[in-house]
């Protein structure tokens, strides 16, 4: 469950308390009638996050991630709660918390789509009012490090996703933003790309300390990224913790594939069971928090093993069952 | 002063986004030039029925149909501003990168739109009005202190001309689809503006309408000052309350749209 209140949410960076979003929704019913629905897309959430941590923020289509998002750059304001970002309330002063986040919408750009990629960069600089020495050191920076330096001069429209995704974050950080939100920042990207990205903001986050907000429907992002995880369902927290626990809350198990000798039936040790056999090869669970070693050393000494291997739980597949559970409900 | 240097570099991107396209650019100035003649022919068959109907020679009509092919795209007056692509960014929520910016929506836009009004001004205004300057005898004033007073004129037109669009443009937090809003201010621009005639022509009751109205100040108020038949200080006046007025009102709006309004999308 969600655990905001256990950490103290006075020292956070980014602070929320209680906050909450409510829309209404007009239907229609009947002939010019019209009802009105309150929708809670954000439903009293409490979480604290600490400078420079980089924490993922998943859940599925419509849990209410992007509204919390939009309440964070103070674009919408929430209807009940006490939120804080570097101090500030975003709604009141959202001119005042602009300079100090930088934020990447994966689905959209904030890039000039029909003018060279620097002409965009070049805005930045005035609007941000990033002095001249320290815009041409932080260009250079990012330039070198996404791998800009032959994109600068073609128009946004002519760049592949992936490219146009680094001149994104690009833009996103010339003016040194204390915090970064990231909004499906690897959508539709090839491996390759992804890569390059993940690369990046691991980089940024080590060296300059910068607060990192991840929202993502890949996983991978959060695996390779991020050491904190917060899972938004329904408007709810709904777990708040280090990655590794999903799988105990969500009773992942790992998985352990032996190659015997020759085909055999099931083997039978204490500390696994098996769950599928195929020929000589055969595969046994247990509960994801649990040493492999104990399981390998059981079957080694009663077992002609030829080769093992590990399988660490599918943390889609605790998520997906996670999800289902709190439908059910 | 930072901020200034902020507005103009977005002007100047307007102005060079559409200055892109060239190809555009051609086809609306060959668009412009014909519709020009054809208004031409049919305006001197007017006046030659009707001479000084409104006041004006043929030398006067002719210029003022030029000055109205000129100012068609470079005022937006039958749509084609920014407003469309505003209306856009609204619909699919791609305004909230619009709002997180630590930039004002209405100036940020009304910039954008300024620096596409100098680009088309020169860039598809010019060449149809000079070909009829030289194609046709026109009325010109010939001392400088007219053409400064014109410019201004222009000026003043392209902050009405915003003013009405971007209050259009902000319909959308609410109707979602800017069609309908689209095609009346279409309908709107042509009539009250007088592109399809000038507005000095029309008769009693809608005469005195038309004229008040705030599309008499993107082509009449300038035309009007060029062909030496208004006051210049009366016409920034009322050019210059309308603005005022468009863009408070435009404000008023921004301030309940981002206050209110659920922005777009995922």
């Amino acid at each position: 469950m969600a655990d905001g209140d256990s950490m103290g949410c006075g020292d956070g960076f980014i602070v929320l308390e209680g906050v909450e979003k409510v829309f209404e929704v007009r239907r229609k019913a009947g002939f010019l009638r019209r009802e009105r629905r309150a929708v809670r897309a954000v439903d009293s959430i409490s979480f604290s996050v600490a400078r420079g941590e980089m924490v993922g923020y998943i859940g599925p289509n419509g849990a209410g991630k992007s509204t919390t998002v939009k309440m964070l750059t103070g674009i919408l304001t929430p209807s009940a709660g006490r939120l804080r970002v570097a101090g500030i309330d975003p709604s009141r002063e959202r001119g005042r918390l602009a300079h100090r986040i930088g934020v990447v919408f994966g689905q959209r750009t904030t890039l000039w789509w029909d003018l060279p990629l620097i002409d965009s960069y070049r805005l930045a600089h005035r609007m941000y009012r990033i002095p001249d020495a320290r815009y041409r050191e932080n260009l250079d920076r990012l330039v070198e490090l996404l791998e800009l330096g032959s994109l600068l001069d073609v128009p946004v429209r002519q760049l592949s996703l992936g490219q146009r995704m680094r001149g994104d974050i690009a833009a996103a950080l010339l003016h040194d933003p204390e915090v970064l939100y990231l909004d499906e920042p690897t959508i539709g990207l090839d491996v390759v790309s992804k890569a390059k990205v993940r690369g990046f903001l691991r980089e940024l986050n080590a060296e300059r300390g910068t607060t990192v907000l991840l929202t993502t429907h890949d996983l991978q992002d959060i695996e390779q990224l991020c050491s904190r995880v917060m899972v938004i369902d329904h408007g709810r927290l709904v777990y708040d913790g280090a990655l590794a626990g999903l799988h105990e809350v969500g009773e992942g198990e790992r998985t352990l594939v032996v190659d015997l000798e020759r085909e055999s039936p099931p083997v039978e040790v204490a500390s696994a069971r098996v769950v599928r056999v195929e020929g000589p090869r055969q595969w046994l669970a247990f509960p994801a928090g649990r040493s492999a070693a104990a399981v390998v050393a059981e079957l080694a000494a009663r077992y002609p093993l030829v080769d093992l291997s590990v399988r660490e739980p599918d943390i889609e597949a605790v998520i997906a069952k996670m999800y289902a559970e709190k439908a059910v409900s | 002063m930072g901020a200034g240097r902020l507005y103009a570099a977005v002007a100047v991107g307007g102005f060079r986004r559409y200055a892109t396209y060239r190809a555009a650019t051609a086809a609306g100035v060959f668009t412009n030039t014909v519709f020009g003649l054809i208004l031409v022919y049919s305006y001197r068959a007017l006046w030659d029925e009707r001479p000084h109907l409104g006041g004006w020679d043929q030398a006067q009509v002719v210029t003022y149909v030029w000055l109205g092919q000129a100012f068609l795209s470079t005022l937006a007056i039958g749509g084609g501003g920014v407003e469309g692509e505003l209306m856009e960014r609204i619909r699919t929520g791609d305004v909230a990168i619009d709002l997180y910016r630590p930039a004002d929506l209405q100036l940020w836009w009304l910039a954008a739109d300024l620096g596409r009004a100098f680009f088309q001004l020169l860039g598809r205004g010019l060449v149809p009005f000079v070909f009829g300057a030289l194609c046709f005898p026109v009325y010109l004033p010939s001392d400088a202190g007219t053409w400064v007073a014109f410019f201004v004129a222009v000026l003043l037109a392209m902050l009405v001309g915003f003013g009405i669009r971007f209050l259009l443009a902000l319909s959308a937090f609410w109707l979602l689809d800017g069609t309908g809003v689209s095609q009346i201010s279409w309908l709107a621009g042509y009539f009250c503006s007088g592109m399809l005639l000038p507005l000095n022509v029309f008769p009693g009751a809608l005469g005195e309408v038309v004229r008040v109205l705030p599309w008499s100040s993107l082509l009449q108020a300038p035309a009007q000052i060029l062909l030496g038949d208004a006051d210049p200080w009366g016409t920034f006046v009322f050019q210059g309350a309308w603005a005022v007025a468009l863009l408070g009102a435009g404000r008023l709006l921004q301030s309940a749209a981002t206050r209110r309004v659920v922005v777009q999308g995922g």
